[in-house]
């Protein structure tokens, strides 16, 4: 009992080749098998069908999708590696999400903690979204538990900082978010094996954060760019959003919704899917009405279900 | 004299694999984590202090091995216990508790003996490493 506390880095390898998340993935104690079947690995960590659903569910996106198959791939390897007794250390793989907003940085994040849970490089495989409000303090003193109680929280899952750039305040040099940062470092380093960092922000910002953070950049091992949606892409997330809500689009409101999206990127705060989702919400708004307007009519589900081009087109784009 | 309180005070000390076990365990069936240490062995002391908030919300262990890991290199020569904590209406109340530290040295209990009316005798226990004040205990 009196042990002292062990390496961290130690630990978590000890316990992440028993995780729960590795289904038969052969104990390290048993002597080591001369070939590995790296399909039957695959085959194992399920991980094929996160990343088909990925391809499926996620439109656009091709470089970050090209990359999470890297890791992917990385990370079997390495379990493989393992299973013929060659030790490699973990590899890092805090990453950094820079794009545009409502380019898809959270989705992904939320996938990459699964992708990595089944691979089991992570226990949990949870998400915790926080911004700086959640890691930086009020007064003195108040930063680096509550940094820590985040980080905690965050153990055997994904952090996911958002808008990452706000911790680091060069205006203010007695700003507390540079203890957050320190904090987060130390954990990055030592507790590789207990939890993942991603931080996300805007690409120019997130840049000038790097230059300033050199510490920070230097244990990100992967940077993934998030590239802005095509106009069809983004037709193509707005019939999947609407196919979750259950609507659909007439035909005319099709030609409306084809016709909304260039000029809504030409508008300033065009904020890619997310615009999209607030124009479709808008266009509800509108149907809903529309049918109100219409007393006395019975309502069939079709009626219920139908996004008419008047719904789209009343938007202030078409001004 | 061994100290042992609380779940487990039959079994060796746990090792920090074992400790880690239960400790998922009681994540797992949704209570939270505290770890608590003091320096007075009696085992009637059920207040001990509290190593920082309770953790709520814990998802693995690593969390509250990292606090139990700083409490020992803060206090190494204290008794230090984890509970686990049911919120659950009906319960409201610690599920587990069991020791993960003990001082090196445990000088044990003097039991006294006092002489009331007739010759009856009361009889009293005192931890011997309590008779030095708080904090200066287990040196």
């Amino acid at each position: 009992m009196n042990e002292t506390p062990p390496a961290p880095a130690s630990t978590g390898a000890a316990s992440r080749t028993g995780a729960p998340g590795a289904p038969s993935a052969a104990a390290p104690s048993v002597a080591p098998a001369d070939s590995v079947d790296l399909q039957a690995l695959l085959a194992d960590s399920n991980v094929a069908e996160v990343l088909d659903e990925l391809d499926a569910e996620l439109i656009g996106l091709k470089p970050v999708k090209a990359r999470i198959r890297d890791i992917a791939a990385l990370l079997l390897v390495e379990r493989a590696r393992r299973q013929v007794g060659l030790a490699g250390g973990s590899p890092s793989l805090h990453m950094s999400f820079t794009g545009n907003p409502g380019t898809g940085k959270t989705t992904v994040a939320m996938r990459m903690a699964q992708i990595l849970h089944r691979l089991g490089y992570v226990r949990k495989g949870h998400l915790v979204a926080v911004t700086r409000d959640d890691l930086v303090g009020q007064y003195i003193g108040h930063t680096a538990p509550k940094t820590k109680e985040v980080l905690k929280k965050a153990m055997g899952g994904v952090l996911f900082i958002d808008e990452a750039y706000y911790l680091y305040r060069p205006e203010n040099e007695r700003d507390y978010g540079q203890e957050a940062i320190e904090i987060l470092l130390q954990v990055m380093e030592n507790q590789r094996d207990d939890l993942v960092v991603i931080l996300a922000g805007y690409a120019d910002r997130m840049e000038t954060f790097f230059r300033s953070n050199p510490g920070l950049s230097s244990r990100i091992a992967h940077h993934l760019d998030f590239p802005d949606y095509r106009p069809e892409e983004l037709e193509g997330i707005a019939a999947r959003m609407l196919e979750t809500m259950q609507y659909r689009l007439s035909p005319s409101a099709v030609a409306a919704l084809h016709e909304y999206i260039p000029l809504r990127m030409k508008l300033p705060h065009f904020a890619n899917a997310r615009s999209i989702r607030n124009a479709l919400d808008r266009a509800r708004l509108r149907q809903a009405n529309r049918l109100f307007a219409q007393k006395g009519r019975q309502l069939d589900r079709d009626a219920l279900m139908t996004i008419e081009g008047e719904d789209l087109r009343a938007s202030r784009v078409f001004d | 004299m061994k100290i042992t309180q609380g779940t487990f005070s039959f079994l060796p000390d746990l090792t920090d694999t074992e400790i880690r076990a239960q400790v998922d365990y009681a994540l797992a069936q949704g209570w939270a984590i505290g770890v608590e240490y003091t320096d007075d062995p009696h085992p009637r002391n059920f207040y001990w202090e509290m190593w920082g908030n309770p953790m709520f919300d814990l998802r693995d262990a690593a969390g509250a091995m990292t606090e139990v890991w700083a409490c020992r290199k803060a206090h190494p020569q204290t008794y230090i216990r984890v509970n686990a904590f049911d919120a659950t209406q009906g319960f409201e109340t610690t599920r587990l508790s069991f020791m993960v530290n003990r001082p090196a040295v445990e000088p044990g209990f003097l039991l006294k003996r006092h002489e009331v009316g007739g010759r009856q005798i009361q009889y009293t226990i005192e931890s011997y490493a309590a008779q030095a004040p708080e904090g200066q205990r287990y040196k």
